[in-house]
């Protein structure tokens, strides 16, 4: 035995009862942390995300600071002074108007940004009433909700914003219009399903018994273990949304002239792009990027908000 | 009897975002031929964990062995290369899952998934492997072989599908079986059925087994030794005789009184044990059933007991054995009231 | 699989139904008079009113664009003049489909290929690379892709084609353009569907039995694996021929989509209102086909519908 030696210098006062130890029994070694402090947690951790973040705050505020800012007025034509490239006058260079791009590309953002965040929040919010509900009372009410949810979801979104495009005429309005008529199927069809799911589990029932109201119920245990999912969602809608707006406004229904949006820049940029290809590059650059930015942080969401992923690396 | 494995100062561990957890934490024990041996212990003891790492199927990393060596035949397992591990798994050591909902491919027909044994290793040509596969499906008392050949899983009901599983680990002709609690999930019935043919199997093939379980009944009907696992470590073994009417582990005596049986006075209160297993991130320095331990001495807390020998068997690791240590008569099963659990 | 079969078929009807009829009231929406343009010429005008029955009360008017539908007829273009919707289609439709078949095929097995390389070597540079190209084609649109692809391909390093389909070589920007988006969707599913799939029971059956990990691969964990990809291919086909509408106009080709995206420019109702109408259907279709694919795929539908 290895530790014969330590054996043999034991005293014989240790060898007296002294039972359990109620508190050493239960010790836990690893931090404990609340649902939202593991998740603020996980996206701290994961730069990505945060970089992301950092990234959409950032868009967000020059949408709103930049054309304040700055001495151009975003539908100033000057004829003296068209395609410019950039230069230290114009951060981005001028377009076929003589429009500074710098102005136009910011109020571009203000206009995409406030669609993109719009539309999708209001899809939220219908889709997950109507979900909601859907999934919690069941019944006739669901059963005739899913079938008009199966029924509609078949329809190409896109072709649907089309025709009403058409019909409404170009505009910020008419395009966030256009996105609620369908955008709330997908949302209110997941939580649906979601709601479906937890209301079967036991802890549900276990409050039913009890006799908990159904609002606290809602309250107190469903949304908690959907908002993390539903917050996941819209991330990755926002970037849906304005991909929309760009391809309308692309093919002439989105945003009409003089107003403009990321997707009408992108238009002209298009245009222009064998002689000027700056008047692509720079608008695209952030499309992209806010759409890159939006989803890397929605997966950052997604694994930080995941109840499942909690503690696991 | 020959000894078929050999595991020697076992360590298992995992790392995860908190540390390393240490599962397995220095188990010895040898396997011998024909014999059917236990591993019993609560949820989270490192039972399974020991089990797979018999044939190295914990996902490695995060897991990794720490120390020890498993001798199957005269070769290290847990030096094994995966060509070689391959040689072993399937034809020398069979296992068994806990779940047969979830451990059967769906998408996959249960004669291919029996067969699939032999796909790669040339032991029989076509026609003899559907044989071979439709015989085991008898063998493991399944009537209609030839129909069940070409069904999916999700068609056959949970007692079936540990037929297909118990049809899959024994279909190599392994000589030893790894059954990883097999009838956790199916129902009483269903599991009285399912361990019945494992004895009748285990006779007619004389395979050795080793069965994990966390239920005592299991070990009384089928077992010639027991190990019993708490907190990453074997604290106490012996034959069944040994365990259940000669207990000499507060843990082992607390999980006998936390069962009931037929015979059970109806005045006779169970009383489970309190509290839950050590946190295996960072095991307490003594002995890790101290804390939750009726009979727990000052020096339990302090350092790990050594393994005290009562006989060639019966062994346990426990304070209680110290000639220092108060004479303490733990309780445990009458043999002359309880013949069957 | 009869019974699911018949669900899904009442669905897709249903469907393209309602599809029909939104479309017929939006015509009636349409601000001012839908036949009024500078492009087009009275006896037109005259066609189209007497072709929709505009005397007529609107409940007969909404029959008798069905029962035109049913025939198959689409009416005629306000621009093109004489020139019936039908024709348009037909002569448009086979390089919108060509070039959406070749888009599908590219994302599709491309994109398995990259999620499967990705899950396989998890956390390597194999998967970086793979997930880094992933999420670019989820963030970079269709058009802009097209537009890039052109100029540096094209344009600047005179690749490929600029414009025009007439071969091979043509077909490349635009398939790749359109398929990126499917390829960055399809990896990432299969991607993460892999990693699912490996913590299966099964998986460590299959591995218990002793056989290769190649064929763990292929036999258990891919087959698997695959199968929630399938789901998703219906809202790829949607994708890839929305793709279609402006890929083919920056790339001139003479597809369904350039013709749409110039006949919404032109305020062309008639051409707008067919199209969209051949679309959805073939969009709902299409989708029906996946879904009863996977039905026959999935032997768990299968034999649950029987």
């Amino acid at each position: 035995m290895e530790n014969n030696l330590e054996l043999k210098n034991l005293n014989r006062t240790e060898f007296k009862v002294v039972g359990k130890n109620i508190e050493k029994m239960e010790s836990i070694t690893r931090p404990n942390l609340t649902y939202w402090a593991d998740a603020w947690r996980r996206i701290k951790k994961n730069n990505v995300a945060f970089i992301s973040l950092m990234v959409i705050v950032l868009y967000i505020l020059m949408a709103i600071f930049a054309p304040m800012l700055s001495k151009y007025e975003y539908t100033a034509i000057d004829s003296s002074k068209m395609n410019q490239f950039i230069s230290s006058k114009h951060w981005f260079g001028t377009d076929e108007l003589g429009r500074d791009l710098w102005v136009r590309v910011w109020r571009g953002a203000r206009v995409s940004l406030t669609i993109g965040f719009v539309a999708t929040i209001m899809n939220t919010v219908v889709g997950g009433l109507i979900g909601g509900i859907s999934g919690y009372y069941g019944g006739t009410l669901d059963s005739f909700i899913m079938r008009f949810i199966d029924v509609m979801y078949g329809i190409p979104r896109l072709i649907v914003q089309i025709l009403m495009m058409v019909v409404l005429r170009p505009g910020i309005e008419a395009l966030i219009i256009a996105m609620c008529i369908t955008g709330w199927i997908g949302t209110a069809r997941f939580v649906r399903g979601e709601i479906y799911r937890l209301k079967e589990q036991d802890f549900v029932a276990a409050a039913k018994v009890l006799g908990v109201s159904d609002f606290t119920i809602i309250i107190r245990h469903l949304i908690p273990n959907i908002i993390g999912l539903i917050i996941t969602n819209l991330t990755m809608a926002v970037p849906s949304a304005i991909f929309s707006e760009a391809f309308l406004s692309y093919i002439g229904l989105g945003i009409a002239p003089p107003e403009c949006s990321w997707g009408v820049l992108t238009k002209t940029g298009v245009k222009m792009l064998r002689v000027y290809p700056y008047q692509l590059f720079i608008p695209a650059f952030f499309i992209c990027s806010t759409m890159l930015a939006l989803n890397l942080l929605g997966d950052g969401l997604r694994d930080a908000l995941d109840p499942k992923l909690r503690g696991t690396e | 009897m020959d000894k078929i494995i050999e595991v020697n100062n076992l360590k298992f561990s995992f790392k995860t975002y908190g540390g390393v957890v240490q599962s397995v934490r220095g188990i010895s024990f040898d396997v011998c031929e024909g014999e059917i041996i236990g591993i019993v212990g609560e949820s989270g003891c490192g039972k399974s964990v020991t089990a797979q790492s018999l044939i190295r199927l914990n996902p490695e990393p995060p897991g990794f062995f720490e120390d020890g060596s498993i001798i199957y035949k005269g070769k290290d397992i847990t030096k094994m290369s995966e060509k070689e591990l391959r040689t072993i798994r399937g034809v020398e050591i069979g296992f068994i899952f806990q779940d047969p909902m979830t451990s059967l491919n769906p998408t996959m027909k249960i004669g291919k998934q029996i067969e699939e044994i032999f796909v790669q290793r040339k032991l029989y040509d076509k026609s003899q492997i559907k044989e071979k596969a439709l015989e085991i499906l008898k063998l493991v008392g399944i009537s209609d072989g030839e129909r069940r050949y070409n069904q999916y899983p999700h068609e056959l009901s949970g007692g079936m599908k540990q037929r297909v599983m118990i049809a899959i680990a024994l279909v190599g002709q392994p000589s030893v079986v790894i059954a990883d609690e097999p009838t956790t999930s199916l129902d009483v019935t269903i599991e009285a059925q399912i361990l019945d043919l494992l004895k009748d199997l285990q006779k007619k093939t004389k395979t050795s087994i080793i069965l994990i379980t966390h239920d005592l009944g299991v070990i009384a009907k089928m077992c010639d030794r027991v190990l019993v696992m708490y907190g990453g470590k074997i604290v106490e073994r012996g034959t069944v005789d040994d365990i259940f009417y000669n207990t000499k582990h507060p843990y082992t005596s607390g999980l006998l009184g936390s069962i009931a049986s037929l015979e059970t006075e109806k005045d006779v209160e169970l009383s489970p044990i309190e509290g839950t297993p050590p946190d295996l991130f960072s095991p307490p320095p003594g002995c890790p059933f101290a804390a939750r331990c009726e009979y727990a001495m000052e020096v339990c807390y302090k350092k790990m007991p050594p393994e005290y020998e009562l006989s060639e068997d019966h062994k346990t690791v426990c304070w209680l054995q110290h000639e220092y240590a108060p004479d303490i008569k733990l309780p445990c099963k009458n043999r002359e009231k309880s013949e069957v659990l | 699989m009869g019974k699911y079969i018949i669900k899904r078929l009442g669905i897709s009807l249903a469907t393209i139904l309602v599809l029909v009829t939104v479309v017929f009231i939006l015509v009636r929406l349409m601000p001012g008079d839908p036949f009024t343009s500078d492009k087009m010429t009275p006896e037109i005008k005259a066609n189209l009113e007497k072709y929709y029955g505009f005397d007529k009360p609107l409940i007969e008017q909404y029959f008798t664009y069905l029962k035109n539908l049913l025939k198959g007829d689409l009416g005629y273009s306000m621009k093109y003049k004489n020139q019936t919707v039908n024709k348009i289609i037909e002569d448009s439709f086979p390089f919108s489909f060509d070039l959406g078949i070749r888009s599908l095929v590219f994302g599709i097995s491309f994109g398995l290929v990259f999620g499967i390389t990705a899950a396989l070597n998890r956390g390597k540079k194999l998967d970086f690379i793979s997930i880094v190209i992933a999420i670019i084609g989820t963030s970079v649109p269709d058009f802009i892709m097209g537009a890039l692809l052109q100029y540096f391909f094209g344009i600047k390093w005179g690749l490929f084609p600029v414009a025009q389909y007439l071969g091979f070589k043509h077909t490349i920007l635009p398939a790749i353009a359109v398929g990126f988006y499917t390829l960055a969707q399809v990896s990432r599913l299969m991607r993460a569907s892999m990693l699912e799939v490996v913590q299966q029971d099964y998986i460590k059956t299959a591995k218990s039995k002793g056989i290769s990990s190649f064929r763990v691969t292929y036999k258990h964990q891919i087959r698997n694996a695959i199968m929630p990809v399938v789901t998703v291919l219906g809202p790829t086909v949607a994708a890839v021929l929305t793709g279609t509408f402006v890929i083919e106009s920056i790339f001139a080709i003479p597809g369904m989509g350039k013709f749409y995206v110039q006949s919404v420019q032109n305020l062309d109702y008639s051409i707008v209102l067919g199209m969209t109408v051949f679309y959805g259907a073939f969009l709902v279709i299409a989708n029906m086909i996946v879904d009863i694919l996977y039905g026959l795929i999935d032997p768990r539908i299968r034999i649950a519908g029987k």
